[in-house]
């Protein structure tokens, strides 16, 4: 690729993250929780990002946020959002960007609200710390966001604090605010883990509305591959700090490549696999202080042999397929 | 006991949490010209029989008060009003030996495999403590026991010196499963017992506890807000709605025919795997407060077909087909309407016009 074709295409997208390392400097030892992640997203495009726990999908999430703590070293190839280089810029321009251009949303919502100050407050203050407005101004702002997440009465729900309200109603502010600014990117972290499936349910329904009609990218972290499948337009599986498998959300659905995406999908309990036994992945995930040589997944996997005790490399199988495995090419 | 027959029944049952008020509390009520504080009603009837050898699911939103059932059910706490029968008696008058045997007899599963192990104790303790203290081994065959009973849930016996704070999530739960059937357990209540654990281990989870039914001849209550879950692992299902039951049925009739418009709801909120967007199209509104139920229907407020008599009038339970039982006032309108195998009853019946029937 020449330089001016490489320029384009950074053009075009609005997140290019090339090699992501964020390794955690600790007391045992050097945790490597995300090691070497690549992703980018179209503006207006939807990325369910999913693994389970200690799979560094919500580390990732936090290292293009900036927002990893002082033990946490993010190193990057490449990290691009929307013309910004996120590894040079300077705290303060980082600053100016979050809650700004890009915005995240938590798991849980009260660690997003300050449970001291009433919400007009918190989005008033939202606004003012990024655009010189009026109070005035700010306010007619969150009025509009928190219509836009479909909160009924939104005069009454900006008088109250955040203990006055539900978890599902904590969440949609939590939405708001992250609404504010018109951001380019969401990083939304489980939001829906904590809530009611109906709620849930309302929440997805405002979020894809949201995304369809301001054109905001999302990056929806969650362990709920079923949950994302109906909301993403691609698909990045996690696992012990590495994608295994990208692509969009029809071919992973139709075809996984790899054996622990096919294994993740076949152990969802439904009414087809009623009577029988679930297919199980065996094991539990291994330690990032000590994990094997080669392919993380090789303890667990079915079809691990010599070769997988090398590090598999991110091969693409079809256009905009890509599988981290020695074996990705047979079938499963 | 023969299979299929009762082995606990449930009558009335209703559970209220008072909020506990101190003498300023009181004074200020008093000033103000209120009263007692209204108490919070849990379970508000409930009304359900356990058939030997089932797995029964109870399926609700949080603050429905499936969790609170659960506990009435394994004796952790006292029903405000109504009967749990174990094998036909009544739990309440139970004393002395009886009452150890139906608590040995009745054991529970919690949620969180963090909390629900005791950090200072070994493994070998938490598992075999109980069933010395009740004489079911001797002090003597305790290691065995235990080590068989780690054999059974799948960890390894050389485990069993170790804390909880050395396992992970999934082998934490299987620790708790072995506790639970140390006391060689007939009903097993399991609250969200696989709510906290990642996909792949909760499978693991979810075929251990199918293999051990079929090992120890168990019977199920599982309570979960999880209906993929539910659909995999239950052979009946309860769907509860603030504090009662709204519809109960064979695990294929909810999924299939599902008659009451709330399990409606829930099924549609169902995540599947599934290429291509889905269009979300959710229920609005949210549980109502327990303290402050509606009036009538208690479902009437979010319900995309609540009619005048769902706000003025409680529907009750009715079997609407055998082994199928749902409360709303939409199935006096589906009532005539045969039920051909196949079709789903509540798509009928709810096609009719309501106001047919208020007329």
């Amino acid at each position: 690729m020449t330089p001016i074709q490489e320029h384009r295409k950074g053009n075009e997208l609005l997140l290019d993250v090339q090699g992501l390392q964020t390794w955690f400097y600790t007391r045992d030892g050097v945790v490597k929780a995300v090691d070497g992640v690549s992703l980018h997203l179209r503006p207006g495009e939807i990325l369910g990002l999913v693994g389970e726990s200690g799979s560094g999908k919500s580390v990732t999430g936090f290292s293009i946020m900036g927002l990893v703590g002082e033990r946490g070293k993010v190193r990057a190839e490449r990290m691009m959002f929307d013309g910004y280089d996120l590894t040079k810029v300077s705290p303060e321009q980082m600053r100016n960007l979050r809650g700004n251009r890009l915005a995240m949303i938590f798991q849980d919502p009260m660690m997003t609200l300050n449970p001291t100050l009433r919400i007009d407050t918190q989005m008033i203050e939202t606004v003012r710390a990024h655009e010189k407005v009026s109070r005035q101004a700010a306010r007619a702002r969150a009025l509009e966001v928190l219509r836009m997440v479909g909160i009924p009465a939104p005069e009454a729900r900006l008088m109250v604090y955040p203990h006055h309200l539900s978890g599902g109603m904590r969440q949609r502010i939590a939405i708001a605010i992250a609404l504010l600014n018109g951001p380019k990117l969401i990083i939304a972290d489980e939001p829906t883990t904590a809530l009611d499936v109906t709620i849930q349910g309302q929440i997805l329904y405002e979020v894809q509305k949201l995304c369809r009609e301001m054109g905001t990218a999302l990056i929806w972290i969650t362990h709920d591959l079923a949950l994302v499948s109906g909301l993403a337009d691609r698909m990045a599986v996690m696992y012990a700090g590495r994608i295994v498998e990208s692509t969009s959300t029809q071919a992973l659905i139709d075809q996984p490549m790899h054996p622990y995406t096919h294994g993740l999908m076949a152990s969802i309990p439904s009414l087809g696999t009623r009577g029988e036994p679930l297919f199980q992945i065996p094991g539990s995930t291994p330690s990032l202080l000590n994990l094997p040589t080669g392919c993380a997944f090789r303890s667990r996997c079915y079809r691990a042999d010599a070769q997988c005790e090398h590090t598999p490399e991110t091969r693409a199988l079809a256009p905009g397929h890509e599988v981290r495995c020695w074996h990705s090419g047979e079938r499963i | 006991m023969k299979l299929g027959s009762a082995i606990m029944q449930v009558e009335g049952l209703r559970r209220e949490y008072v909020q506990p008020s101190d003498f300023i509390d009181r004074i200020g009520r008093r000033l103000r010209g209120q009263g007692k504080p209204s108490p919070v009603q849990a379970v508000m009837g409930v009304d359900l029989d356990i058939r030997h050898g089932e797995v029964l699911a109870i399926v609700g939103e949080s603050g429905c008060g499936k969790t609170t059932l659960g506990r009435m059910l394994t004796g952790i706490i006292p029903p405000t009003a109504g009967k749990v029968l174990y094998r036909g008696r009544d739990i309440a008058g139970l004393h002395g030996q009886q009452r150890r045997d139906y608590e040995l007899a009745v054991q529970m599963i919690f949620q969180d495999p963090f909390s629900s192990l005791n950090p200072r104790m070994r493994v070998r303790d938490i598992i075999g403590e109980a069933p010395v203290v009740h004489g079911l081994v001797s002090r003597a065959e305790r290691d065995d026991y235990v080590c068989n009973l780690l054999r059974k849930v799948g960890l390894d016996p050389d485990y069993r010196e170790r804390y909880p704070h050395q396992f992970s999530g999934g082998q934490r739960q299987r620790i708790g499963v072995a506790r639970a059937l140390a006391l060689k357990p007939s009903i097993i209540v399991c609250d969200e017992a696989v709510a906290a654990l990642d996909v792949s281990i909760q499978a693991q989870v979810l075929n251990l506890f199918m293999e051990l039914r079929r090992d120890f001849d168990l019977t199920y209550v599982f309570i979960s807000h999880n209906l993929g879950v539910v659909s995999h692992i239950s052979d009946r299902v309860a769907i509860m709605y603030l504090g009662r039951i709204v519809e109960l049925a064979d695990t294929e009739r909810v999924f299939s025919q599902a008659s009451h418009p709330y399990t409606q709801a829930l099924l549609k909120e169902l995540p599947v795997l599934s290429a291509g967007k889905r269009r979300f199209d959710p229920i609005s509104g949210e549980l109502p407060s327990p303290a402050d139920p509606p009036s009538g229907c208690a479902f009437h407020p979010r319900c995309p077909r609540a009619m005048d008599r769902c706000r003025a009038e409680r529907p009750l339970m009715q079997k609407i087909a055998p082994g199928h039982w749902s409360a709303c006032h939409l199935n006096d309108t589906g009532e005539s309407i045969p039920v051909a195998s196949g079709t789903p009853v509540a798509a009928v019946s709810l096609q009719t016009d309501p106001n047919t029937e208020i007329a």
